[in-house]
C-alpha cells in the first residue's frame, strides 16, 4: 500500500458553478436551558463597607431567574450564535437596498475603542481631541451637503429625520405659522419620513409615482398650500431613480411657504456630484452607518447627522462644537429644539465616520460615488438578463434598483420573499422592500462601492440559479431554506396574542406549562 | 490609484464593466442630474490619508488629546455610568458576525434573532414582565415612547411627570411630547422623592424614575400605582436595570410600563455613545399593540423541537404601515441589547445581587465620608449609585478637584454637585475623594 500518496493526485470534485455553503448549525439551546444552580460567569468586588438594609417596599423579594453559567459557557454560547449569523464582513452584502451596507474598515473600530473610557460630562479641557473630531466632521458634512451647520447628535437616520421635523415645527412656530400642519412626502421615501412627521403631530400627504416612476409633480402642485409645513423627500428615491425636477419640487414648496427637507440616506451615489443645499433644500440628514461606513451592528448603534441652512441653524439640537481659534467648546444654538439624545450622540460612530472620510478625501468620495453607481448599473445589467426579472420604468438608476419578480411569480407561483430565503441557502442576503409593495414582487439591491466585479457576478449567478429552480421546481424553492441553521419557520403564532411569545417566560407560560 | 476600500475603482475592471453594460462612461448614469445641480469643483476636504499607517498616526494625534476616566479618578455619572465591562462583553460585540450584520432574515441571521430574543427574555426576568422590545435608541427615547404608549392606550393626553428627572431628558420629553401631550410636573419633596399633590382621571400616567436624578430610590411606588389605577391611568417607571438585583422590579409594585437605559449593563461610557433604551410591559394585547419597536418572538419550525424566531405583531410598525404604524422604527441600538444579554448571563442572579449590595454600601460610605465637609442632600433617603451634595460653588469645587486629578462629579446647578459611586470605586478611591474635597473647600 502506498502511504506517500501525494495530495495533488487525490481525486477532487470539480468546482461547482455555485459556492457550496452551509450556515453553522449548533442546535444551540435557549440560554436558560444551559443554566445550572450555583454557577457564575463573573465575580464583583466585595463592598468593603457596611451593608445597607432595604425596607420591604423597595427590596427585591425573589432573585431574578437569570441563567447561572460559568464564563466559558457564556462565551461559547454567544460565539456559536455569532456563527449562526451572516454579517456584511462574510457575505456579498448587496441585498439590503435602501440601506447601503459597505465595508467598515477594521482600523476604525480601534479608534472607536480608544474613547471607551471617556465620560460625556468631562470638562472640555480634557476632551479637546474628541471635540476637534466633532468640529471637523460637522464641517466636512457641511461641505458634502452644502449646508451651513450640522448636528451630530441624533442616534440614527430615523432619529435625524425626527430631529429635522422637530426643527421644522420649531421654525414655523417661531414665525407664528403653527397653522402649517401638513407634511408632504413620497411613497418611495423611507417610511420614517411619513412616520416621524405623524409622530410630530403632522398630517401626512403621500405623493405616488407618475408613469415615469417620478413623484407626481401635479400631485405636489395640488397638495402644497398655506397648510404645508414641509416636503420630506429622498432623492434618488428607493427605486434608485434621481428626480431631475427636484429643484422644481423645492421651489413649489418654498413658494407656498414650506420648508424642503432632504433624506440623504441614499447619498452614496452622489457624494461630490450634487448637494442638497445646491438644490435649494433647507434641511437634510445622513446616516453615518450607511454612507459613511460605520458598522450596522445588527440594527445599531447607528448615528445620524442633520444639516441645515443658516435660517434653521438656531434650531439645531444642542450642543454643537465651536472653535475660537485655540480650543473647542460646546455651545447650544439660541433657539435649539433641545436634546434629541443623551449627550453628544453616538461618539464611537462619529469617530469612525470621521476616520473614513479622512482615509478617502474628496477624490476618494467621488470614487465611492462613481463606483457605487457603476456597480449598480453593472448588477442591473446582469439581473435584467434573468428571465422573469424586471425593473419598472425604463430610466437610469443611481446607486440602487427596486426590481420586480412579477413575471416569474405569475409563471411559477413563487414569491419574491421565497426567492430571498432560497438565495440565503447560497450564503447571501436579499431583501424585498418596505411595505406596501407598490412594485409587485419587489426586491431591492444596492451594491455600494465595496464589492468586486466577481462578487457582483456571483450574486447575479445565485439569483439566476434560484429563478431557474423556481421554474423547474417551485415547491422546492417554497420549501427553503435547506442550508440554514433552522428550517422553515411557522410564523403564524407571532401574530396571535394567545400564542405569541416575545420572551422565554411568555413561552414557558403559554407553551411549556 | 485604486483605494483599498474600493476594488472596482481599478481602471481595467471599470472599463470591462462599462463595456459589458454598453456605456461609454459613468457620466452616462448621471445624465438625470441637471447641469445646474452638478458640483463643478472637487469637494473642499482635507487631503486623504490613504495609507492606514498615516491614518493611525493622524487619529492617534487627536485621540491622545484627551484624559479619560482611567487616567483620572472619576465620579461622573448623571446618565452615563462607569460600571465594569466584563471582557466577554467586548469579545462578543466585536465579533464581525454581530458587528457587521444588519437585516438578515430569521434564517440567515438566526444567531442575531436568538441573541436578541435571549436579551429581551433576560430583561423580562429582571423586570418580571413578559414583553420587552428590541432596544430603542436610548433611555430618553424609551421614556418618551413609553409615555406616548400610555397616552394612546388610555386615550388621554396629560402626564404627571416626576421633576426628579435630568434636565437633558426633560428637554427631550418636552420636545417629543409637545404636539399633543401636556406635561405636569410632580415636585421633589424634601426627602428627595416625588410628591403628588393632585391627580385625577384626566391623566394618562404618572412617570417616576428610581433611582431618580438625585440617586434617590423612590419608596412609594405601590401607593402611586394604586393612585394611577384608581383613576384609570398607568404607572410608568424608569428604572436602571443594574439596580434590579437588589431593588424591587417596577412590576412588583404595580407599574404598567417599565423603561430606561441599558448602558449600565456592559456598555462602556464611550463619551455617551453606549446608550440603548428598553421598554417593557405585561403580555396584554392592547398595550403590546402600542409598541413602535420590533418585538422578537420564538416560533416553531417544520422540524419538531427546533426553535425559530421572527417579528411579533409586525403590523404595529411603520415598516408595515408608514404613518399609520406606531411612531416609527428604524436602526437603533440592537448590538447593545446583545451585549446586555451577555452581561446578564455572566452576572446571573447572584452577581446582580452582589453588585447591587456593593453599590448600595459604597454609595452610603461615600455619603458618610463627604458629610464631614459638605452638606449631603436627602441623607435619610435610600441612595443607589448617586447622591447630591451642596457646596459654596460647584465650579470651584470641580476645578479644584481636577487639579488633584479627580473628576469629582456633575454640577446640577451653581451649588449642587452629583457624585457617582459604582463597584469600580474602591473604598480607598472614596477616601481620596473625601480628602480632596476637604482640601479644596
Amino acid at each position: 500500500m502506498n502511504t506517500t500518496e501525494s495530495f495533488a493526485e487525490l481525486p477532487v470534485t470539480p468546482k461547482p458553478p455555485l459556492r457550496r455553503f452551509h450556515q453553522a448549525r449548533w442546535d444551540e439551546p435557549i440560554i436558560f436551558e444551559l443554566s445550572a444552580p450555583g454557577r457564575r460567569g463573573i465575580a464583583v468586588p466585595e463592598p468593603g463597607a457596611p451593608r445597607v438594609e432595604l425596607p420591604d417596599s423597595v427590596s427585591r423579594a425573589q432573585p431574578p431567574k437569570l441563567p447561572e453559567m460559568s464564563q466559558l459557557h457564556v462565551l461559547r454560547h454567544y460565539l456559536r450564535l455569532s456563527q449562526e449569523n451572516l454579517g456584511a464582513d462574510l457575505n456579498i452584502d448587496v441585498g439590503q437596498g435602501t440601506c447601503t451596507m459597505k465595508y467598515s474598515p477594521k482600523v476604525n473600530d480601534r479608534f472607536a475603542a480608544a474613547i471607551a473610557e471617556l465620560h460625556p460630562l468631562q470638562h472640555e479641557d480634557t476632551v479637546q481631541g474628541v471635540l476637534e473630531i466633532y468640529w471637523r466632521l460637522e464641517r466636512m458634512l457641511g461641505e458634502i451637503s452644502g449646508m451651513a451647520r450640522v448636528s451630530l447628535q441624533p442616534g440614527s437616520g430615523s432619529a435625524a429625520i425626527y430631529a429635522n421635523i422637530a426643527m421644522i415645527r420649531a421654525y414655523h412656530a417661531a414665525r407664528g405659522e403653527a397653522r402649517r400642519d401638513q407634511v408632504i412626502t413620497t411613497m418611495f421615501s423611507h417610511p420614517s419620513n411619513a412616520a416621524c412627521a405623524k409622530t410630530a403631530g403632522y398630517e401626512v400627504i403621500t405623493l405616488m409615482p407618475d408613469a415615469d416612476g417620478l413623484p407626481d409633480i401635479e400631485a405636489l402642485r395640488a397638495a402644497v398650500g398655506p397648510r404645508t409645513a414641509a416636503l420630506m423627500i429622498t432623492n434618488p428615491e428607493d427605486t434608485g431613480i434621481f428626480n431631475p425636477r427636484i429643484r422644481e419640487f423645492v421651489d413649489l414648496v418654498h413658494e407656498a411657504g414650506g420648508l424642503a427637507c432632504y433624506d440623504q440616506a441614499n447619498a452614496n451615489g452622489i457624494l461630490g456630484i450634487t448637494r442638497a443645499r445646491d438644490a435649494g433644500f433647507d434641511l437634510c440628514h445622513f446616516n453615518l452607518h450607511k454612507t459613511f461606513s460605520t458598522p450596522h451592528a445588527c440594527g445599531g448603534p447607528a448615528a445620524g447627522a442633520c444639516g441645515v441652512s443658516e435660517d434653521l441653524a438656531p434650531f439645531l439640537p444642542g450642543p454643537v462644537v465651536a472653535f475660537d481659534g485655540e480650543s473647542y467648546h460646546l455651545e447650544t444654538p439660541p433657539a435649539s429644539i433641545g436634546k434629541v439624545r443623551p449627550f453628544l450622540g453616538v461618539t464611537p460612530n462619529i469617530v469612525r465616520a470621521y476616520a473614513w472620510i479622512m482615509a478617502l478625501g474628496a477624490e476618494g468620495l467621488r470614487q465611492v460615488a462613481e463606483t457605487a453607481v457603476l456597480n449598480n448599473n453593472y448588477l442591473m445589467h446582469k439581473i435584467l438578463q434573468i428571465p422573469g426579472a424586471s425593473a419598472p420604468w425604463d430610466r437610469r438608476r443611481v446607486e440602487q434598483v427596486r426590481y420586480s419578480w412579477q413575471e416569474l411569480s405569475e409563471q411559477t407561483g413563487v414569491h419574491s420573499e421565497e426567492i430571498g430565503v432560497r438565495a440565503a441557502d447560497f450564503g447571501v442576503h436579499y431583501w424585498t422592500s418596505h411595505h406596501p409593495y407598490v412594485v409587485p414582487e419587489p426586491f431591492t439591491l444596492e451594491p455600494t462601492e465595496s464589492y468586486s466585479k466577481e462578487d457582483l457576478d456571483e450574486y447575479a449567478l445565485i439569483l439566476a440559479h434560484v429563478a431557474e429552480e423556481a421554474r423547474r421546481d417551485p415547491e422546492f424553492v417554497k420549501g427553503a431554506p435547506y442550508n440554514q441553521t433552522v428550517h422553515k419557520i411557522d410564523m403564524t403564532p407571532l401574530d396571535d396574542p394567545k400564542e405569541w411569545a416575545p420572551t422565554w417566560r411568555a413561552y414557558v407560560r403559554k407553551h411549556l406549562s | 490609484m485604486t483605494h483599498p476600500y474600493i476594488p472596482n475603482a481599478e481602471p481595467g475592471v471599470r472599463a470591462q464593466m462599462l463595456a459589458a453594460i454598453g456605456a461609454s462612461s459613468v457620466e452616462d448614469f448621471y445624465a438625470d442630474i441637471p447641469a445646474e445641480l452638478r458640483l463643478a469643483r472637487p469637494l473642499d476636504l482635507p487631503a486623504p490619508l490613504t495609507a492606514e499607517h498615516d491614518l493611525v498616526r493622524h487619529m492617534k494625534g487627536l485621540l491622545d488629546r484627551v484624559t479619560d476616566t482611567e487616567q483620572a479618578l472619576s465620579f461622573l455619572g448623571h446618565g452615563c455610568y462607569p460600571h465594569h465591562v466584563p471582557a466577554v462583553c467586548d469579545e462578543v460585540n466585536a465579533r464581525s458576525e454581530f458587528l457587521t450584520a444588519y437585516a438578515g432574515e430569521p434564517y440567515e441571521d438566526h444567531g442575531r434573532f436568538q441573541a436578541l430574543f435571549e436579551y429581551v427574555s433576560m430583561m423580562g426576568e429582571l423586570l418580571e414582565m413578559d414583553v420587552v422590545n428590541v432596544p430603542t435608541y436610548d433611555g430618553f427615547q424609551s421614556a418618551g415612547t413609553a409615555l406616548r404608549m400610555a397616552c394612546r392606550y388610555t386615550e388621554r393626553s396629560k402626564i404627571l411627570l416626576s421633576a426628579a428627572v435630568s434636565s437633558d431628558k426633560m428637554s427631550k420629553l418636552r420636545d417629543f411630547l409637545a404636539p399633543d401631550i401636556e406635561i405636569v410636573l410632580a415636585p421633589v419633596g424634601e426627602g428627595g422623592e416625588i410628591t403628588v399633590e393632585a391627580f385625577d382621571a384626566s391623566y394618562a400616567a404618572i412617570y417616576l424614575e428610581t433611582p431618580n436624578v438625585y440617586g434617590v430610590v423612590e419608596t412609594r411606588g405601590r401607593e402611586l400605582a394604586d393612585l394611577a389605577h384608581t383613576h384609570g391611568a398607568l404607572l410608568v417607571v424608569g428604572a436602571d436595570p443594574i439596580s434590579l438585583g437588589v431593588l424591587a422590579p417596577p412590576a412588583s409594585y404595580g407599574a404598567d410600563i417599565a423603561c430606561g437605559d441599558i448602558q449600565s449593563l456592559g456598555m462602556h461610557q464611550s463619551y455617551g455613545g453606549g446608550h440603548a433604551g428598553y421598554i417593557a410591559t405585561q403580555d396584554h394585547e392592547p398595550l403590546v399593540a402600542e409598541f413602535p419597536s420590533r418585538l422578537f418572538g420564538i416560533a416553531p419550525t417544520k422540524v419538531p423541537g427546533e426553535y425559530g424566531f421572527g417579528d411579533v405583531y409586525y403590523d404595529r410598525t411603520s415598516f408595515a404601515h408608514r404613518e399609520e404604524g406606531k411612531e416609527w422604527v428604524g436602526t437603533a441600538a440592537a448590538l447593545w441589547g446583545i451585549t446586555a444579554g451577555v452581561y446578564l448571563a455572566l452576572m446571573g442572579p447572584q452577581g446582580m445581587r452582589d453588585l447591587g449590595e456593593t453599590i448600595l454600601a459604597r454609595t452610603r460610605y461615600a455619603m458618610d465620608a463627604l458629610a464631614a465637609s459638605v452638606t449631603v442632600l436627602h441623607r435619610d433617603a435610600i441612595h443607589f449609585r448617586e447622591f447630591a451634595i451642596e457646596v459654596p460653588s460647584s465650579a470651584a469645587l470641580l476645578d479644584g478637584l481636577r487639579e488633584h486629578g479627580i473628576y469629582g462629579g456633575v454640577a446640577l446647578d451653581d451649588r449642587t454637585v452629583l457624585v457617582c459611586v459604582t463597584e469600580r470605586h474602591s473604598i480607598a478611591d472614596i477616601d481620596l475623594l473625601a480628602a480632596a474635597v476637604q482640601e479644596t473647600l
